[in-house]
């Protein structure tokens, strides 16, 4: 028999702190942004004036709207190639340059950013492309494959394969199984994700710097230079309207991994 | 044939185009690193001297051969700036990485021991910030500790300081950045081993008179130290090559490896000298990049 419970204080204030930590800091950039006073530290009553002032400010909002371009776009192709990836490694069995191939997926994920950007900034160079909008595109989709093949194939590898022997003894050849049984089943990991690879890439800021070209600055690029200038109010509603839209994401995507996942379920009790 | 083998070959087939794709984005671009690495600084579009044309036959490829220079490597090596810069980097990336485990550790070990259904609830909490952008929660910290922030406001307000205390543009500033946006990448490896930990382990061990520090260091820790191996590695490799964090919240007397290379680049349009250091950055930090590829390989494709 478990013991009821485990918990010491200890373990609960080691977490009650943990999550303080975690949490306040952006809470308190929340509040902020709604400070009326044009001094950051002084409170001045609620007011949505730093959020007027970022509507309108067009270099921003232009430079959010490039960066949500890149990040819908990046996510999509890196979700299809990253799930290919994650097919050919959890099912593939043995093939050549496989070793290659799960070495070149995995080392981009602790890779300095500094050193993805750079080269990839000397191979767009080499190539004389036109450094923009498709440049980080590219950059970013190389990035975030690697963080969906990771999260696809660990899902694929906790899947009962039998499933998919089953549907192929039944008649359906390897393509069909997949389509009608594997997918279905990880299809919340997909989502799962493509939402990561959205928001890695709305994140960014090292690897679009030195792969993006004058005039198409993203996001974080923009928030940079002007937070290295000193913090402004307006600022604090940007990042507040960030938190919210991935905060929103964030819920879409549970809540659609939940339908699918239980209709996964009455498909096949796991 | 088994339906297992006969499904593996489309499977195969599916590796085409990922494959070709970081062939073509992630491998081939070192070529160029290292190729521009070797070639000399020029005030030129782009700021380098070609070592390579291909198109201009086997006697221009020879006098290219004759021009790569180690001129850049041989500059990082003697001037003082990117040595210290290399030492700063594998300190700082040390000591984080101690602090993180320190301050990890406790909370993963809490979460392994919630009842099964809060530590779903708590993973979520903990995985939740690591979406919010990293920069926002740099400049979140930046709100608060700057010289009329909220924490010297708090100090000054309990009377434990008498004067606002620097705390931008310092180490502990920078700490407390690497600290908070590493987070999540060392609490969860450990608790996925803690987690996975049978409890009848330790309490077999109580059971037996052992103390609860003897419990812990004797039988609970030894067995984290895939966890732990994981949640270093995962950490300390990209602390290594920072840029924003320390170019944030640090001084900008002494700078880490990634800053030189970012200041190099844009700064002096030194390209030549910044890929070198990024050579020499990938080499230092090669034998973790392999332990980590292994750990992840083990993890992902034998059972889990």
């Amino acid at each position: 028999m478990r013991k009821v419970s485990r918990l010491s204080r200890f373990n609960i204030a080691s977490l009650a702190l943990g999550l303080a930590f975690l949490y306040l800091p952006i809470l308190i950039l929340v509040i902020y942004s709604f400070n009326g006073s044009r001094l950051v530290t002084v409170w001045g009553g609620w007011s949505l004036r730093w959020y007027h002032e970022f509507f309108n400010d067009r270099a921003m909002i232009e430079a959010a709207w490039m960066s949500f371009r890149v990040a819908a776009s990046s996510a999509t192709i890196a979700t299809l190639l990253g799930t290919l990836a994650a097919v050919a490694l959890s099912r593939g069995e043995r093939f050549r340059g496989r070793t290659l191939f799960s070495g070149m997926l995995y080392a981009p994920l602790v890779m300095p950013e500094v050193i993805t950007g750079l080269s990839l900034l000397l191979l767009f160079v080499a190539l004389n492309a036109e450094r923009g909008f498709w440049t980080v595109t590219i950059a970013h989709t190389t990035l975030t494959m690697c963080f969906v093949a990771v999260v696809v194939q660990s899902r694929l590898g906790s899947l009962d394969r039998s499933l998919e022997e089953a549907a192929m003894e039944l008649g359906c050849d390897p393509v069909r199984a997949f389509l009608s049984v594997t997918l279905p089943l990880i299809a919340p990991a997909i989502v799962a994700g493509w939402m990561l690879a959205f928001t890695l890439s709305l994140d960014d800021l090292v690897i679009a710097s030195f792969t993006t070209g004058p005039g198409s600055a993203t996001l974080p690029i923009r928030i940079y230079s002007e937070v290295r200038l000193g913090v402004k109010p307006e600022i604090n509603a940007i990042c507040t309207l960030v938190i919210a839209l991935i905060a929103a994401v964030i819920v879409i995507a549970s809540l659609a991994s939940k339908l699918s996942s239980s209709q996964g379920e009455s498909a096949a009790p796991l | 044939m088994s339906a297992r083998r006969i499904f593996a070959r489309p499977a195969r087939f599916a590796a085409i185009a990922p494959y070709v794709w970081m062939v073509l984005f992630f491998l081939v671009p070192f070529a160029f690193v290292l190729k521009i690495s070797l070639s000399q600084t020029a005030i030129a579009q782009p700021p380098y001297e070609p070592v390579f044309d291909l198109t201009a036959g086997w006697d221009a490829l020879k006098a290219g051969f004759a021009a790569l220079s180690i001129d850049n490597f041989r500059l990082l090596f003697s001037d003082d700036l990117y040595v210290f810069a290399y030492v700063r980097s594998l300190t700082v990336a040390v000591t984080s990485t101690v602090l993180l485990l320190l301050v990890g550790y406790p909370i993963a070990y809490g979460m392994a021991r919630l009842p099964k259904r809060w530590q779903a609830v708590a993973m979520v909490l903990v995985i939740v910030p690591f979406w919010t952008s990293f920069l926002i929660r740099i400049y979140a910290w930046i709100n608060i500790l700057q010289h009329d922030g909220l924490l010297n406001q708090i100090l000054l307000a309990l009377h434990l300081v008498s004067q606002p205390v620097v705390w931008l543009s310092t180490d502990s500033a920078m700490y407390i950045g690497i600290v908070y946006s590493y987070f999540p990448f060392m609490i969860l490896p450990l608790y996925a081993t803690l987690a996975k930990m049978e409890p009848v382990l330790e309490e077999a061990a109580s059971d037996l008179g052992a103390p609860p520090w003897q419990v812990f260091w004797l039988v609970t820790f030894p067995l984290s130290l895939p966890g732990v191996g994981a949640g270093v590695l995962l950490c300390f490799i990209p602390i290594v090559g920072e840029f924003v964090i320390p170019d944030l919240l640090a001084g900008s007397n002494s700078l880490m490896i990634g800053q030189t290379l970012w200041l190099e680049f844009f700064t002096n349009k030194d390209w030549p000298v910044a890929s070198a250091a990024a050579i020499v950055l990938l080499v230092v930090l090669l034998v973790p990049l392999l332990l980590y590829e292994r750990l992840q390989k083990r993890q992902l494709e034998q059972g889990r």
